[in-house]
């Protein structure tokens, strides 16, 4: 593939960085520094954007910027699979940045600098992994978002807060101290260098098969951040966060950055060949199924509206790495489409449970009885991203879905489209009650800690959450620009 | 005799280097004004520290001859020599203890307020000594420096030390004078067997019988081990780290650990390779134990000091296991890994002393919520708990990287279980940062402590900055090593080929 340099990738990565530096010095400004925030967001979605082009007509974008080590470059490299996770990560930076401000406002949160900062840098985290070109630039960044999360997940500072970040932190720093340290080691000692390749970095390695499959479940427990069972229990604890980092973080760029880096390994570390020869992809595939179902019955019994979208992105993080590990064209068509398709169904929910929260100050669904009438916008763009969650069409979900269907008879693995029906089933059933309790149930009777106010739509919120949820039916409709990534991808 | 050595610098370069801290030691005895004490001690150092860059600068990497050769007749009866020379690798540990020296002085600014004349001296003292060690080519010459440095660290430990000090001190005096005495009856087989020569380079072309190699093998790995420490000779370690002030600390962590390291690399290895192979295993396992050992009982601590020294035992755990697998990955890794640690560790007992100069504690359950009190000192803090920690992008991943993939090549399983010291390190580490740093500030003396001060914020910045130079670009220090590393490797494996054929 034809490669060029530019300083684009490394411009687009610093852009949150340096913001986060002036959100700092602003700290006694707030508009100002919110402000800050949305601008940087705009600019890094246009510098990300501005190399979709080249990626689309095939051609890398390659930036290096030193020899780490022989074999090892501290280098950027935009392909079109980074260019997935990249459009998706800066693109809804702007909506959060927007969704932020009205949520911290009119909670009146406290730390709220700390918050943006950390949020910003956050996003130069995950697209700089999108871009990394090599596992150690990757790990850099994949490392420094655990660490700059860690924060936001404290946010609250109270007992549940430090509880669930201390989850948070462990569960990450210790998969990938345990598994990601030997396994960088290991893939240096057997190859000489971390470079991603287009066909797969290990496929001309002479070792034991023994040896390549820990190799391989070193990766994908280490990158605990796609909370493949029994890696998973973080990401419900992390649920202590506010909102906005649920949303955006938490379903978008911090899982995304887990499920991105399974991607690369198998795609580009070990290669679809060795996968293959290995029978790691089935292997995978049946590890992540147990996830999928296991996670979605779980989602079935929480009454906590954040619980159970958490348990449900667990489930749905494993759908895309089922599709990669499926190994057929369409499969893996389906894994990546993912990326985007679940991340913006699943930003709007959480952005929805975020807005019922300030309006009301409600976190059960047992007692969102009849709020559709109160909060319409909100709830309307629940339920649209909820079909897409369900795969219905024409939202974006049904799209990869359907892919990851047509993949699974490609590979002639016909249990795996029995797991895909039965999870949407499972989907259906727990996301469609609440829709329907919104809008068809009585309504609760006021609880005590309720605020007397009425309970009223928060404009900026209600305006982004369906921005986010028009977004995903746009998917639905015109899937050409991730379609043809995904499709570039595996060519 | 000698093989010509390569000197492009037009003055005895090493001579000054030692001597200087030397002369800067007498000349402060003529003062009586503490601060003028600690501005000329700042300018000797300083001096020290340009001369060892000047040193840098000029050195050739690609030979892994020795370098800047001074060579003196002494006592010419036993043909001892003064003779100093670096190579690829002692050149790193003469810019560490230059570097760190300096560092020393500006720590000790205000934390030392008794007999600031002695304290200055003794660490100059000191200073020139350890560079001695690391220039020395003839074993006499070497044997004395080494010897020597002991009073100077006694006696920053017994005077300028916490309330326990004197049982610190004499537990670390008793200690290093065990693994001194064995380290004096190596040298004298070696000498004898050797064709009675102290010259380092002479004795490093012989060909030991294996016998002789087995038991010289042995009281060379007790004295270094000691030294280290590696286990089960580290107990004196958190004792020492714990009363001595904070200069000690990191002069003891930053350097004279490493010193037990560069034994094995500049006499075990090259000298001993029959006995080195035989023992290799052995010593790797005792490492294995060390990385483990040492990060579970880092784990238990409440005391930021003794936590910071239980890790150096895990961390130079790592150093062992990398030179004993026998390999240049190991090799570069745990030498590169043994300068990294010297800045890291150095920077975590800078940090822990600053706290303790404000706050007089340092139990860690007294603290919490230092973020909102100091928030440039946290920074700091955060900064190098990461780096402890070997977050990629620090010096200690690379070196940890380089050991692992040695360690590969040595044994697999090894590797995996070295691992259990690095998920401790981020362990304890991480732990002890929540503790001291987030929450909410519980122990109101704390609230009253002041910010660091620029002196202070320019000591951590000098030595961030090398975490940050090892961690993304390492190439320098590298290539520095890399002709002596290959030599050494050559060495040790020239006569066991020799004798399995």
């Amino acid at each position: 593939m034809a490669a060029s340099e530019s300083i684009t990738p490394v411009l687009a990565i610093l852009v949150s960085f340096g913001a986060a530096l002036v959100i700092l010095a602003l700290h006694q400004r707030p508009n100002l520094r919110d402000a800050t925030s949305v601008i940087a967001a705009v600019i890094k979605f246009m510098l990300v954007i501005s190399m979709a082009p080249m990626v689309l007509r095939g051609e890398l974008i390659e930036y290096n910027l030193f020899t780490v080590l022989p074999g090892i470059d501290f280098a950027f490299r935009v392909d079109p699979l980074g260019m997935v996770f990249a459009t998706t990560s800066s693109l809804l930076w702007i909506v959060a940045a927007l969704y932020s401000i009205g949520y911290m406002r009119s909670l009146n949160e406290h730390a709220q600098t700390r918050f943006y900062a950390c949020f910003a840098v956050s996003l130069s985290a995950a697209v700089g992994g999108s871009f990394a070109a090599n596992l150690f630039t990757l790990i850099i960044f994949y490392e420094v978002l655990s660490l700059i999360t860690y924060p936001l997940v404290y946010h609250h500072e109270d007992e549940a807060a430090w509880e669930g970040s201390k989850k948070y932190i462990v569960y990450l720093m210790g998969a990938s101290k345990t598994f990601l340290l030997i396994a960088v080691a290991l893939t240096y000692f057997l190859t000489g260098s971390l470079d991603f390749a287009h066909d797969g970095l290990l496929k001309e390695v002479s070792s034991s098969p023994l040896i390549l499959t820990l190799l391989y479940f070193c990766y994908l427990f280490g990158f605990a951040k796609a909370a493949i069972m029994p890696f998973h229990a973080w990401l419900p604890a992390a649920m202590v966060a506010p909102t906005p980092v649920s949303g955006l973080l938490h379903a978008v760029a911090v899982v995304k950055m887990g499920v991105f880096c399974v991607l690369r390994v198998i795609f580009h570390v070990f290669g679809v060949q060795l996968m293959g020869d290995l029978g790691l992809g089935i292997a995978t595939a049946y590890l992540v199924s147990f996830t999928i179902i296991t996670a979605s019955l779980y989602a079935l019994t929480r009454d906590d509206l954040k619980a159970r979208l958490a348990y449900s992105t667990v489930s749905q993080l494993s759908y895309i790495v089922l599709g990669a590990a499926l190994l057929s064209p369409g499969a893996m068509v389906g894994g990546i489409m993912h990326i985007a398709g679940h991340a913006f169904s699943k930003i709007t929910l959480f952005f929805c449970a975020g807005s019922i929260f300030c309006a009301c100050r409600r976190r059960k669904i047992s007692e969102l009885g009849g709020i559709g009438h109160r909060l319409p916008w909100t709830m309307t763009a629940f339920f649209i991203a909820s079909l897409s969650m369900i795969g219905i069409p024409p939202v974006g979900g049904f799209i990869s879905k359907w892919y990851l269907i047509v993949g699974a008879i490609e590979a002639q693995q016909l249990a795996f489209v029995l797991v895909l029906l039965i999870s949407s089933l499972l989907n259906a059933a727990y996301f469609l009650p609440i829709s329907y309790t919104a809008f068809f149930d009585k309504e609760a009777p006021p609880s005590g800690a309720a605020p007397t106010a009425p309970i009223r739509e928060i404009p900026l919120m209600a305006a982004t959450v369906m921005t986010t949820a028009l977004l995903s039916l746009l998917l639905g409709l015109y899937p050409d620009y991730f379609l043809s990534l995904a499709q570039e991808v595996i060519k | 005799m000698v093989d010509s050595a390569v000197n492009t610098i037009g003055f005895p370069v090493l001579s000054l280097i030692v001597l200087v801290p030397l002369a800067g030691a007498l000349l402060l005895l003529w003062l009586k004004d503490d601060l003028q004490i600690k501005r000329l001690a700042l300018l000797v150092t300083t001096l020290d520290l340009a001369l060892t860059l000047t040193l840098l600068a000029h050195f050739n990497p690609d030979t892994h001859l020795m370098q800047f050769s001074e060579k003196y007749q002494w006592i010419p009866a036993l043909d001892i020599h003064y003779a100093l020379g670096v190579d690829g690798i002692s050149v790193l540990f003469v810019f560490l203890s230059a570097f760190l020296g300096w560092i020393c002085v500006l720590a000790s600014w205000r934390a030392i307020e008794q007999h600031v004349k002695g304290f200055m001296c003794a660490l100059l003292v000191m200073q020139a000594l350890m560079l001695g060690v690391f220039c020395a080519m003839d074993l006499f010459l070497f044997s004395i420096f080494w010897e020597a440095m002991l009073i100077p660290m006694y006696l920053i430990i017994g005077v300028w030390g916490g309330d326990n000090r004197i049982y610190a001190a004499f537990k670390f005096f008793l200690y290093t004078l065990a693994g001194s005495v064995l380290f004096l009856v190596g040298v004298i087989v070696l000498y004898f067997e050797g064709g009675q020569s102290f010259d380092i380079q002479i004795l490093m072309t012989q060909k030991y019988p294996f016998a002789v190699q087995f038991w010289v093998f042995i009281a060379f790995f007790i004295a270094f081990a000691i030294k280290v420490p590696m286990f089960p000779f580290h107990t004196w370690l958190p004792d020492a780290h714990v009363q001595a002030p904070t200069a000690g600390s990191i002069v003891l962590a930053g350097v004279l650990l490493k010193m037990g390291a560069y034994g094995f690399l500049r006499f075990s290895l090259p000298m001993l390779p029959l006995a080195t192979h035989y023992f290799a295993t052995p010593v790797v396992l005792v490492s294995l134990v060390a990385i483990i050992y040492g990060g579970y009982l880092a784990l238990a601590q409440d005391d930021l000091k003794k936590l910071v020294a239980y890790s150096s035992i895990s961390h130079m755990g790592f150093v062992t296991v990398g030179l004993f697998a026998l390999n240049v990955a190991g090799l570069k890794g745990g030498i590169l890994q043994m300068f990294s640690h010297g800045i890291i560790t150095g920077a975590l007992f800078l940090l822990v002393g600053l706290v303790y100069e404000r706050t007089h504690t340092r139990l860690i359950s007294d603290y919490g919520g230092l973020m909102k009190v100091m928030p440039i000192y946290t920074t700091g803090l955060a900064f190098f708990t990461l780096a402890a920690m070997a977050l990629p992008g620090t010096g200690a991943f690379i070196g940890e990287l380089l050991v692992l993939v040695g360690v590969f090549g040595f044994s697999k399983i090894v590797a995996a279980l070295a691992v259990i010291g690095a998920l401790l390190s981020a362990g304890y580490l991480l732990s002890m940062f929540k503790r001291v740093a987030l929450g909410k500030v519980t122990n109101q003396a704390l609230t009253n402590s002041r910010d660091l001060d620029a002196r202070e914020v320019v000591t951590l910045l000098s030595l961030a900055l090398f975490v940050l130079w090892v961690g993304f670009y390492p190439m320098p220090f590298l290539n520095i090593m890399h002709a002596s590393v290959e030599h050494l490797l050559q060495q040790t494996q020239a006569q066991v080929v020799l004798i399995s054929r």
